[in-house]
């Protein structure tokens, strides 16, 4: 016991003195997350809101056709702006959102009582121009219900007659859940902090000391392998603990950072939430430290394996893929598979939801019991004679 | 007291050390001398544990190696071929984890400590990181590590290698005093000079296997060549691979 404390306090005290491994456990892994999410999400809503309330100005071609029903769409906060010649490359430049075109015979199909077209032009790929076109739609088809209620009343009928079917939408979304739905890739976030915070040790202590030629006199010391591996870890650990605190940590205060009121949203980031995302992030830190262990053991310097660790960080990543191309119900045996069950766990907090004492407790001994799986492998791998000979 | 019987070591096709056997008593020095690529170190790796023999026997103060390793390491004092400081730590700090590793209570470990450092003359280097250290800054702090609990038996793979004279020198007359302290002191070398000044007896080592185990004096009469480094040639074979 006290040599695997001895080799721990040794590995936390030299990786503190560390410039590199303290910045990218300590700041640049939990904080890369919260600093991108608040800024993201900033900088999207602000837009968005831009393009939702402020005027609408979409080019009009052939305005002069319906002068009625652009003084109609211009009470709804639509601004005209002049024609251009080719509304179809514009939208695909990305010049203007949506082109409206009036075709010359629109007065006259008017006139007569019969159904007089519109033409929106847009490219639906373009990001951005959703919102526009939505909302330029909208103001088309209050305008056109307007028009038909007026028509049915002036011969006498209720407008009512034309619509047989009513479509009342009931949104059962809760402020916490449209929030989660924009945190979808925060969960990330937490794993890849566990994963940084221990990987610059994770080669340090194993690549790095065989490289350094520091592993041979290492085990020349009457302490079992094994020993000396747990005291590892436990540094590893002991790294990555901290930097999942402060990506918790910083995601709560980011949550004040968020423009909530603005998005309809309710952020509830308070310490309940960093517990349990905490709490189930917990077997990360284990199971990474080994995994890390297991793969520079494998490296013959520290470059070799700062290169397989950078291959290893695709898995981590593969849930939230996985998550948003095919989004799965969540269920109670996901918590049992490591990094799926932190996915949807961390997802369901956000979102508000709590997540089941017997789910954390499945994610807490399935991680655990996977853990220590590869952490036996690892032993075994470092009681290799090819381990220590550095030359 | 080191004792190794018929030492096998391949890898792969390679024979490293193909049947070594010698002594090592208390109260001696023995060298270790063969060419480079001899087997000296691969042999030494086997008698630290480090390395398990394919076949062969190594008893240190009677204790089997294979058997239990962990007490054969507690009587031992290594200096490997890699000497590998942690840069970040002093040489203090250095020496200290290897004494807390031992289980070495912070007294007595102050109080080893302090002798090592007098010994080895290393009292301005003491509270340095080690990185930037020099070759001899770097051999005193590995080997002031590898003492620093005190064993009965040292092992040094090629101490002096890289040190300028001085060095060398000081370091010769640390192990004349280990030996006066009565411990087993057995190195390694491709130095005849070095060997035949030191050691109480020498084990010669070409291609894996011993090709002489004698004091200085009866190696010069069992080749007929009176001066050693002829009688070195003469055993090895070849001139290839041993420095005068």
């Amino acid at each position: 016991m006290n040599a695997m404390l001895t080799v721990w306090w040794k590995e936390v005290r030299e990786n503190l003195r560390d410039k590199r491994t303290v910045f990218s456990a300590l700041i640049y892994g939990p904080l890369i997350g919260p600093v991108l999410f608040v800024v993201i999400m900033n900088t999207l809503v602000g837009h968005e809101l831009k393009k939702s309330e402020g005027p609408l100005k979409v080019p009009v071609i052939g305005a002069q056709y319906a002068p009625n029903l652009i003084d109609a769409l211009k009470r709804q906060g639509l601004v005209p702006q002049p024609p251009i010649a080719n509304p179809d490359k514009a939208v695909r430049d990305r010049d203007a959102d949506v082109v409206l075109r009036i075709p010359a015979d629109f007065g006259k199909a008017w006139s007569k009582g019969e159904p007089a077209q519109v033409d929106l032009i847009f490219d639906a790929s373009q990001m951005g121009a959703g919102t526009p076109r939505q909302r330029l739609e909208d103001m088309l088809q209050r305008y056109d219900r307007q028009q038909g209620a007026l028509r049915l009343l002036a011969r006498g009928l209720s407008p009512g007659i034309a619509s047989p079917v009513v479509v009342s939408k009931r949104d059962q979304s809760t402020p916490q859940s449209r929030a989660g739905l924009a945190f979808g890739f925060l969960p990330y976030f937490f794993v890849i902090a566990v994963y940084i915070g221990g990987m610059y040790l994770a080669i340090d202590l194993t690549a790095g000391e065989r490289e350094r030629q520091s592993l041979e006199p290492l085990f020349a010391n009457p302490i079992a392998r094994w020993r000396i591996l747990l005291g590892k870890l436990g540094a590893i650990g002991a790294f990555s603990l901290a930097s999942l605190i402060l990506t918790a940590v910083a995601f709560s205060i980011a949550g004040h950072l968020m423009p909530a009121e603005k998005l309809g949203m309710v952020f509830d980031l308070g310490p309940g939430f960093i517990g349990d995302a905490i709490l189930l992030e917990l077997p990360l830190v284990a199971l990474f430290a080994v995994l890390e262990t297991l793969v520079a053991a494998f490296a013959k310097s520290y470059r070799e394996a700062q290169t397989y660790l950078g291959y290893l960080m695709i898995i981590p990543i593969l849930p939230s893929i996985l998550m948003s191309f095919m989004p799965v119900k969540p269920a109670h045996w996901m918590y049992a598979i490591p990094l799926l069950g932190q996915q949807i766990g961390v997802s369901d907090l956000l979102r508000g939801d709590t997540v089941s004492a017997g789910d954390i407790g499945l994610a807490l001994v399935c991680g655990f019991a996977f853990a220590a799986i590869i952490g036996i492998v690892t032993a075994f791998v470092y009681r290799s004679e090819r381990l220590a000979i550095s030359a | 007291m080191i004792e190794v019987k018929n030492l096998h070591k391949a890898f792969g096709e390679v024979r490293a050390v193909d049947g070594v056997t010698f002594s090592a008593r208390d109260g001696e020095i023995t060298g270790l001398l063969g060419p480079n690529g001899a087997g000296k170190t691969t042999t030494l790796r086997m008698l630290y544990t480090l390395m398990n023999a394919d076949s062969g026997q190594v008893l240190v103060d009677g204790i089997d190696a294979a058997a239990d390793p962990i007490a054969v390491r507690r009587r031992l004092g290594v200096l490997p071929d890699a000497r590998g400081l942690y840069k970040r730590l002093t040489a203090r700090e250095n020496i200290e984890y290897f004494a807390r590793l031992h289980g070495i209570e912070t007294q007595l470990m102050h109080e080893r400590r302090e002798k090592l450092v007098e010994a080895l003359e290393m009292r301005d280097i003491l509270d340095r990181r080690t990185e930037g250290f020099s070759q001899g800054q770097r051999v005193k702090t590995a080997i002031a590590r590898a003492l620093v609990h005190d064993p009965k038996n040292v092992i040094l793979d090629e101490p002096t290698n890289g040190l300028d004279v001085m060095a060398t020198r000081g370091l010769r007359a640390f192990m004349r005093n280990l030996k006066a302290e009565g411990r087993c002191v057995l190195f390694s070398s491709h130095i005849m000079q070095e060997v035949a000044m030191l050691c109480d007896r020498i084990v010669v080592i070409a291609s894996g296997r011993v090709v002489a185990d004698e004091t200085p004096d009866a190696l010069r009469a069992q080749t007929g060549e009176a001066n050693l480094e002829d009688a070195f040639v003469k055993l090895i074979g070849s001139e290839e691979g041993l420095a005068a």
